[in-house]
């Protein structure tokens, strides 16, 4: 009779007029709420937590993919310290971090207030800006191979206006720039829907105030809109630098397998993927490489939000 | 422009009824910002479309024609489909987009009914440990995928699916966010008429069915296009689990097109083409869940 296997604070005065507490009343179906959630914990169970604890216990172990391994202590994670690659893939995806965070934060900002005007055609605009974040990475990542070719277009266009050819993708450091500069054409158009949300929320009083005050555009976006969208910008820093420090496809497509120059370009996920995939895989240790990637992301995370929140107090 | 005429404006309110533009205060636009503004749009619209545009016109170039001219040309001058036939000749590209699509759409169904489940039960169904679920979800949620797929394979390899499309689709096949958002969707709904199909002697499955269910179409929507976006675009997890390059789907087959014919940029235009095109036709008719999900995904990410 009573509501059990509703839950919520309203039941109680709504339906059951009068009768007892619907606490007391057990179930009818107690089986039923498991039924609902199990096939969503038996996966989330084995494809992500099981492997999760694995990660961590293999990375004490010297397993590879054949072969089962041995208890070995830290020498995973002291081997790791006298890994010039693991350096340079540290080096590499904190340099994605540092040179694609800052773009991402802002560039769609601009973007949004861009669109945000609602003139004619702006919709058709819209999309179209967000068109790059529904192609695959791989399409994406093979476009800007073919735009950033020694006799790509981009080299054409640069050639014909005198500058001359440039080898974006066999100088180490014109690579990752590249390579950043691709992330970062990729993300626009989601962080700009994003803001443009955000954007949607500022009162235009205060447009209107800082108007009649006489503060041109420049000024009012600084002082009006900066401000406003502030836990948002937070927001896209926090989501932008946990996936830029995880960083793969774009490096991978357009440095090739093996990182570039001498693997200068290797970054940490790609050290992962060779150390520890193919039927030599040294699986303990990309388990402890692994685990250096999850630790800096929930780092990265934690003190994008912390610096939120300092500047809130 | 009939793009525009699809998708509803982004929260903003409809353009004012009278011919001259305003914005959306209702003030008239100057017209120097105006141009400003339209000239801005089309310089950022040749950053972001352009270069689709350019890959298709390189696709459609054929053996003869100069692809590395400086002065670069933009339209082919005789179009051709030559390069999409030598691209199926080359791989069996028609077999990897069926893989694809395989994998996608088991990958929407997985996500669709298993959420929604276990979204429910998160929301309306009262159990011992309904709070270790939740937590269960949003612990799973914030574990970066990348920093336990080695972990994945071995867990593939151990139960023999590596390999196989199947163990393409495992691992993300429910995946936490989107219980998470389902359980969300649910709990938004008012508690009035489940209560009143109750005390009409509906059980929990006809509650769930009917009533629940029907009354979040629009995050079911997002969830499914989120699921097959996902899948169809993905290329790490498929990169390290398929080795048989007849189980390939499209994004491993194009990497290898790309590995083995780098040097064939009109055959590598060709099979991006094919890759991107469906996304692009998908996206262009069901923008408004596309924008949808992408604030709701970040409210919760």
């Amino acid at each position: 009779m009573a509501l059990s296997t509703l839950s919520g604070k309203r039941i109680a005065g709504k339906a059951v007029s009068g009768a007892r507490p619907p606490r007391r009343v057990r179930r009818q179906l107690p089986t039923s709420p498991w039924l609902f959630a199990a096939p969503g914990l038996l996966i989330t169970g084995v494809f992500i937590l099981y492997p999760f604890v694995s990660t961590v216990i293999n990375s004490f172990t010297d397993r590879r993919t054949l072969i089962p391994g041995q208890f070995v202590g830290l020498a995973n994670f002291r081997e790791l310290l006298h890994d010039d690659m693991f350096w340079i893939g540290l080096r590499n995806s904190t340099l994605y971090v540092l040179g694609v965070v800052p773009a991402l934060v802002i560039l769609p900002l601009l973007l949004a207030l861009l669109v945000q005007k609602n003139i004619p055609g702006i919709t058709f605009f819209r999309s179209a800006f967000y068109t790059p974040v529904v192609a695959s990475i791989v399409v994406v990542g093979l476009i800007w191979v073919w735009l950033l070719d020694e006799r790509g277009l981009i080299n054409s266009l640069l050639e014909a206006v005198g500058i001359g050819r440039v080898g974006f993708l066999s100088d180490q450091w014109l690579l990752l720039l590249s390579a950043m500069a691709v992330t970062v054409w990729k993300g626009l158009g989601y962080y700009m829907i994003i803001y443009l949300a955000a954007l949607a929320n500022v009162p235009r009083e205060l447009h209107e105030a800082a108007s009649v005050d006489g503060a041109g555009a420049v000024r009012r976006f600084l002082t009006v809109t900066v401000p406003a969208v502030r836990s948002t910008m937070v927001l896209v820093g926090a989501l932008s630098s946990v996936a830029a420090f995880k960083v793969f496809s774009e490096v991978y497509l357009m440095a090739g397998p093996s990182g570039g120059p001498a693997g200068e370009d290797t970054t940490l996920v790609m050290l992962v993927q060779r150390t520890g995939t193919g039927l030599t895989g040294r699986v303990g240790y990309a388990s402890a490489l692994s685990l250096v990637v999850f630790v800096v992301t929930v780092a990265l995370m934690l003190l994008v939000l912390r610096a939120d929140r300092r500047e809130e107090t | 422009m009939s793009l525009a005429e699809k998708t509803p404006p982004v929260r903003e309110a409809p353009v004012a009824r009278e011919p001259r533009v305003t914005d959306e205060h209702g003030r008239r636009v100057r017209v120097w910002e105006l141009v400003l503004r339209y000239v801005l749009l089309l310089a950022v619209l040749a950053l972001t479309v352009g270069p689709f545009v350019w890959q298709l016109s390189t696709s459609l170039k054929g053996p003869t024609e100069d692809i590395f001219s400086s002065p670069p040309k933009f339209l082919p001058s005789h179009p051709t489909l030559h390069n999409y036939k030598r691209v199926a000749d080359t791989i069996p590209v028609w077999d990897y987009a069926f893989n694809s699509l395989k994998v996608a759409a088991a990958n929407v169904v997985t996500n669709c009914v298993g959420s929604a489940l276990a979204g429910y039960a998160l929301a309306r169904l009262r159990y011992r440990g309904r709070r270790i679920a939740t937590l269960v979800f949003i612990l799973a949620m914030l574990v970066p995928v990348e920093g336990i797929i080695i972990a994945q394979f071995t867990t593939m390899r151990e139960l023999g699916l590596n390999n196989t499309l199947i163990g393409v689709v495992l691992p993300g096949c429910i995946g936490a966010m989107n219980v998470l958002l389902m359980r969300n969707a649910f709990l938004n709904l008012p508690y009035e008429i489940e209560e009143a199909a109750y005390v009409d002697g509906a059980n929990v499955w006809q509650r769930f069915l009917r009533i629940a269910l029907p009354s979040v179409k629009g995050t079911l929507a997002v969830v499914a296009i989120f699921a097959f976006m996902g899948a169809w675009d993905d290329f790490l997890w498929p990169l390290i689990v398929l080795s048989d390059p007849s189980k390939f789907t499209l994004t491993i087959g194009l990497n290898y097109l790309h590995g083995t014919f780098a040097n064939d940029e009109r055959l590598v235009a060709a099979g991006t083409v094919i890759a991107v095109a469906p996304l692009i036709a998908l996206f262009a008719c069901l923008q408004r869940y596309f924008f949808r999900g992408v604030g709701e995904g970040a409210v919760k990410g």
